[in-house]
């Protein structure tokens, strides 16, 4: 090896190793940084223990999202009663974007009913995994999506940790995403509430700034111990959401995900995704550098030195 | 029909007894005898609300005015500001809770003032509800939504009942 390509060598594993040292920060920096979502958001506290199960909030979705019939009434309680699979209980699909669902928890002597739709995360794992960037997280709070931009691959209906995304299957055509968009196209970005909320007999949801509503929340927690779980769930679950629940018996036997971390799902691929770039770039001189090093000790072996093969070369012409 | 006639005769005398004060006519005013709710008016039809038979079959008017009417307030949490049993200037439902709880004014108002003790207040369609049907599950009252109030044409287009209703069918839906 001569002279040059050894402090080419060393150049390389040097540049090598300081971009190593940055790419790390980088990815440290990535991993720290933690949005708390948009500091005015709107939000929506549903308080499950005073839900009776009329489903005018379905209704009123129905109606406001122009959604196709039903296939029964909204006033029919039978619903309630159906499963599907391994006993699952009704979910969102491309016709309903909101469903409540009956539980009978041991805790209370009365049913507990379960509105879901759309959490509206701070950090949505749906927009994250949506490669063609059809979704976007609006300052007031709401994820939304553009169906003219999605292709259909149905990543985000995977990535999302509430399994609320629905997939419009009666399409042969152009089958999109169907979801809860917080109503922002016809009332949110106008400073109303989702028709839900407006419906509800019994102000089971609240809407307000989302910093007040876990004030909110907090405050009615205190103040009738009794009456609730010590929980806001949505204040932290994978992020924070938009959405936030207060519950009279406990979240995981009236159908939440109780198992799910503070940190958003996108935390999950952030770390890694962070090194590739780093891969890409570093490792590619990184190896041509060791490869050049076991090369030259292998032809040293057999070629004995450099300079006096050469010379015999030199002899040789 | 009868209580368009009803309000404006008792509001009519009570102005003309008390005269000048209309906030003293209302503390001093005798209940009606029926009250008209129609906040729900484009899905459902007004409900006449049976104000003096309600009164009657009750006794206490705090069971449903809390503290404003003169008696005193029956949470031990509430009695600890409003003990004191004075009558209250404003009495009726929609004096305190606000028929549009979610307007951006009123959010302004109430629950973006931390200050504020009463910040999380039900608004009006809320206090009813909650207020009503608490009471009559636990005294046996009607609790179903058209044991109170009957559908409208629109209510019925929004429940997809009635004329509106889906054809029937064997297999649920959903999926």
């Amino acid at each position: 090896m001569s002279g040059i390509s050894r402090r080419k060598f060393l150049t390389c594993t040097l540049v090598g190793a300081g971009a190593t040292a940055l790419s790390l920060k980088t990815t440290d920096a990535f991993a720290s940084a933690k949005l708390e979502g948009y500091p005015d958001s709107m939000g929506v506290l549903v308080d499950l223990g005073r839900c009776v199960g009329c489903r005018s909030c379905e209704a009123a979705c129905n109606r406001e999202q122009q959604l196709p019939p039903p296939a029964q009434s909204f006033d029919d309680p039978s619903v309630f009663d159906q499963t599907f699979f391994n006993g699952q209980k009704r979910r969102t699909d491309e016709k309903a974007y909101t469903v409540v669902n009956r539980y009978e928890p041991a805790a209370t002597e009365q049913p507990v009913y379960r509105k879901s739709q759309c959490n509206h995360c701070n950090e949505p794992a749906c927009l994250t995994s949506c490669f063609v960037n059809a979704y976007t997280k609006t300052s007031e709070g709401a994820v939304i999506y553009n169906p003219n931009i999605c292709v259909g691959c149905r990543n985000c209906m995977i990535a999302c940790p509430f399994n609320m995304p629905a997939y419009s299957y009666s399409s042969a055509t152009n089958p999109v995403i169907k979801k809860c968009i917080f109503c922002y196209d016809t009332r949110l970005k106008n400073g109303l509430p989702p028709a839900c909320v407006e419906i509800c007999p019994q102000q089971v949801m609240t809407f307000g700034h989302r910093k007040s509503l876990i004030e909110i929340a907090h405050e009615r927690i205190k103040a009738r111990p009794d009456r609730y779980i010590d929980h806001l769930y949505g204040e932290h679950e994978v992020g924070g959401t938009s959405w936030m629940y207060l519950a009279p018996a406990p979240f995981e036997e009236i159908g939440f995900d109780t198992t799910m971390t503070n940190e958003p799902i996108i935390s999950n691929v952030k770390d890694f995704l962070g090194t590739v770039p780093m891969v890409l770039a570093i490792w590619p001189a990184l190896f041509t550098g060791f490869h050049l090093l076991a090369t030259r000790k292998h032809d040293i072996e057999q070629h004995g030195d450099d300079h006096s093969a050469r010379k015999e070369e030199e002899k040789k012409s | 029909m009868k209580i368009k006639i009803i309000i404006p005769v008792i509001i009519a005398t009570f102005a003309c007894v008390a005269g000048l004060s209309p906030l003293a006519t209302a503390a001093a005013a005798a209940p009606p005898a029926q009250v008209r709710i129609d906040q729900l008016s484009k899905d459902f039809e007004p409900v006449e609300f049976d104000h003096a038979g309600h009164v009657d079959m009750v006794g206490d008017c705090g069971e449903c005015h809390h503290h404003t009417t003169g008696t005193s307030a029956k949470d031990p949490d509430c009695m600890r500001c409003h003990s004191s049993g004075a009558t209250s200037e404003r009495v009726a439902c929609r004096d305190c809770h606000a028929p549009d709880p979610f307007s951006a004014d009123h959010l302004k108002t109430t629950s973006e003032d931390r200050k504020r003790y009463h910040r999380d207040l039900l608004g009006l369609k809320g206090a009813y509800h909650r207020s009503c049907t608490g009471c009559h599950e636990a005294s046996g009252g009607p609790t179903g939504c058209l044991d109170c109030h009957q559908r409208t044409e629109a209510g019925n287009a929004l429940f997809r009942a009635g004329k509106y209703a889906p054809a029937p069918t064997d297999k649920a839906s959903g999926h």
